[in-house]
């Protein structure tokens, strides 16, 4: 039995007083790697607000290495949590090591100074993502895919056992795409991480992740599933994904097509 | 960046600003023969009497303000552009310098503080200054909430400072002549106004405001990656934003409440300092920002003072030469630049 990194129960996702989804109940392992899919607006970065700890889930708990995160103060929330976010434009002005280094902060004293671990967990970071020999170039020189790769590196050296990703590819072309999919996968084993992320490229999530959680509408009202890509792909759970839209899944090419 | 190249732009900034104040020392709109200030500032008794009113009452404070309101403006400049997340913003872009002066306005020409001499002068000044400029960032800080975008904000800025200018000019309106002339040649923006016992209002005020921002240097990092990513490396973020907005208050309203709303080096004196030392971490640019900016200021009064002919050139005369320039380079080469990315 693997360790259990992240668990929600019995949470119910959403603002005001009706729930986008309720009764989820989810758990990701360590050395897990889970994609969440779902249409634009089906809720899925308030779903991974509710996972970092930003949002209170309606009802339920989220518990991070048995610690429930409700009321949880913010410096020790951030040393359970980390985060990536597609966002492009940030930190320009500081060099590769000095933006990795920001991910220390949870562990640093008052003024941030990094102490000798520090260091070395930031290098190690780097290396993690393959920037190695990239630690005094100005982070503004390099191109959106590098620079993905030393978010994830910031978020790695922060030390946490959860990492979550909102749609970290979306920018990014598809060889930045696939190699970032496959570096987060293999980050979840080799580091011992529960990884959440949240996409729209089915096909390599459904290539490159052991789980997927899937928004899907059925009956009216929203539920989160929850299982294997070839487990949800028997029980036609993905050709739920985008229902009443005009596309349909076609498990031979693991990607969806326009119905003709 | 190593520690060594940051001594290496640094320094000569920094002997430019002795020369610069040692200069404010020996030549002013009156002449006084070098010898005399050389033993007025050697404390021997020879001195005469003139000649030390001259030089330790008027023109100590005056390098001193000089030097101190320039760092303040420039400091409390970066600590804006960081929390709004905008290389744009600064005390008098977004209002709150203006804000300021609405206060002062309030005290002077409604209350009639103007009339007051001393210490009390400047005191009935800074509580308006205070609370003029807590008022427009407690605005500022509700409207970063609904607006969207940066641009958006400036202009909210924009529009603010000129809701508190038409409440000046209104102010104006009703106000004694006399009163709208103390507030009139105070709105010009000078140095000179400050006394030696002013001075010890004033600097300890921002050297103070100056030191506590150096205190926030972790989380203004953080904030370099935005409000989500500072908040996941456990920032707190209303705490945070509110201390860094009541320092930058402080700094614009004791500078504004002495000097007079001075514009543009709180906008642009941090560019500068990233443009030379090409980084934006807070751990150097923040102590590089205060001595641009201490610098620039005292460049403001060597103008102010060699270029006046015998008078003093108002510094809102000046900042904006040196100032627009800078800030052109910067829009244009908005792309090229790593701070902006």
């Amino acid at each position: 039995m693997k360790e259990i990194l992240l668990e929600l129960k019995d949470v119910a996702v959403g603002y005001g007083t009706t729930p986008l989804y309720e009764d989820v109940n989810l758990a990701v392992a360590r050395g897990e790697l889970v994609t969440l899919l779902g249409a634009n607006g089906a809720g899925k970065s308030t779903l991974l607000r509710c996972v970092t700890g930003r949002l209170a889930p309606m009802l339920g708990c989220v518990e991070i290495s048995g610690r429930s995160l409700a009321g949880i103060p913010k410096n020790e929330l951030a040393r359970l949590v980390s985060i990536v976010s597609t966002g492009q434009e940030s930190g320009g002005g500081l060099t590769v090591a000095e933006l990795v280094g920001l991910g220390r902060q949870p562990h640093t004293g008052f003024f941030g100074r990094l102490s000798r671990r520090d260091r070395e967990v930031v290098e190690r970071a780097i290396e993690a993502v393959g920037m190695a020999g990239f630690s005094t170039r100005q982070v503004a020189s390099l191109s959106d895919g590098e620079r993905q790769k030393v978010m994830i590196a910031r978020a790695l050296a922060q030390e946490t056992p959860v990492m979550v990703l909102d749609e970290p590819t979306a920018f990014l072309d598809v060889a930045s795409r696939l190699e970032t999919m496959q570096l987060l996968s293999r980050l979840a084993r080799e580091e011992g991480k529960a990884v959440i992320l949240s996409s729209h490229d089915v096909a390599s999530s459904l290539r490159l992740s052991q789980r997927l959680w899937l928004i899907v509408e059925e009956g009216g009202h929203r539920r989160l599933v929850d299982g294997s890509p070839s487990a949800l792909i028997k029980t036609g759970a993905l050709g739920n994904l985008f229902r009443g839209r005009p596309v349909r899944f076609d498990s031979a090419i693991l990607d969806f097509l326009p119905v003709d | 960046m190593t520690t060594g190249s940051m001594a290496r732009v640094l320094l000569p900034v920094g002997i430019a600003s002795v020369v610069m104040f040692v200069a404010l020392l020996f030549f002013g709109a009156v002449d006084v023969a070098p010898s005399e200030v050389w033993m007025v500032l050697t404390g021997r008794d020879a001195a005469n009497a003139a000649a030390r009113l001259i030089v330790i009452e008027l023109r100590l404070p005056m390098a001193c303000c000089a030097f101190l309101s320039g760092m303040a403006l420039a400091v409390a400049g970066l600590l804006l552009q960081t929390t709004f997340n905008n290389p744009l913003a600064g005390p008098s872009v977004l209002g709150v310098s203006t804000g300021a002066s609405l206060g002062v306005a309030v005290m002077m020409l409604l209350l009639g503080g103007g009339a007051a001499v001393g210490v009390a002068r400047y005191a009935g000044a800074l509580v308006g200054a205070v609370a003029g400029a807590a008022v427009m960032l407690l605005l500022l800080l509700l409207f970063s909430r609904i607006v969207k975008g940066n641009a958006m904000l400036l202009i909210v800025g924009i529009l603010l400072g000129y809701l508190a200018s038409s409440a000046i000019s209104i102010l104006n309106f009703y106000a004694t002549e006399e009163g709208v002339h103390s507030f009139v040649i105070w709105g010009l923006g000078s140095f000179s106004g400050v006394t030696l016992a002013d001075l010890a209002v004033f600097g300890p005020l921002i050297l103070l405001a100056t030191f506590a921002s150096f205190l926030m240097v972790k989380p203004l990092n953080a904030l370099l990656l935005g409000a989500d990513y500072a908040e996941s490396m456990g920032v707190n973020l209303t705490a945070t934003r509110n201390r860094l907005l009541l320092l930058s208050g402080v700094l614009t309203a004791v500078v504004t409440a002495f000097c007079g709303p001075i514009g543009f080096l709180g906008l642009v004196i941090p560019h500068v300092a990233r443009l030379t030392l090409a980084t934006s971490n807070h751990v150097r640019l923040l102590p590089a920002t205060a001595l641009w900016g201490g610098f620039a200021g005292l460049l403001c009064a060597c103008i102010s003072i060699f270029a006046g002919n015998g008078g003093i050139l108002p510094v809102n005369a000046i900042t904006p030469l040196l100032s627009v320039p800078i800030i052109m380079y910067v829009i244009i080469n908005r792309d090229k630049l790593s701070y902006f990315r």
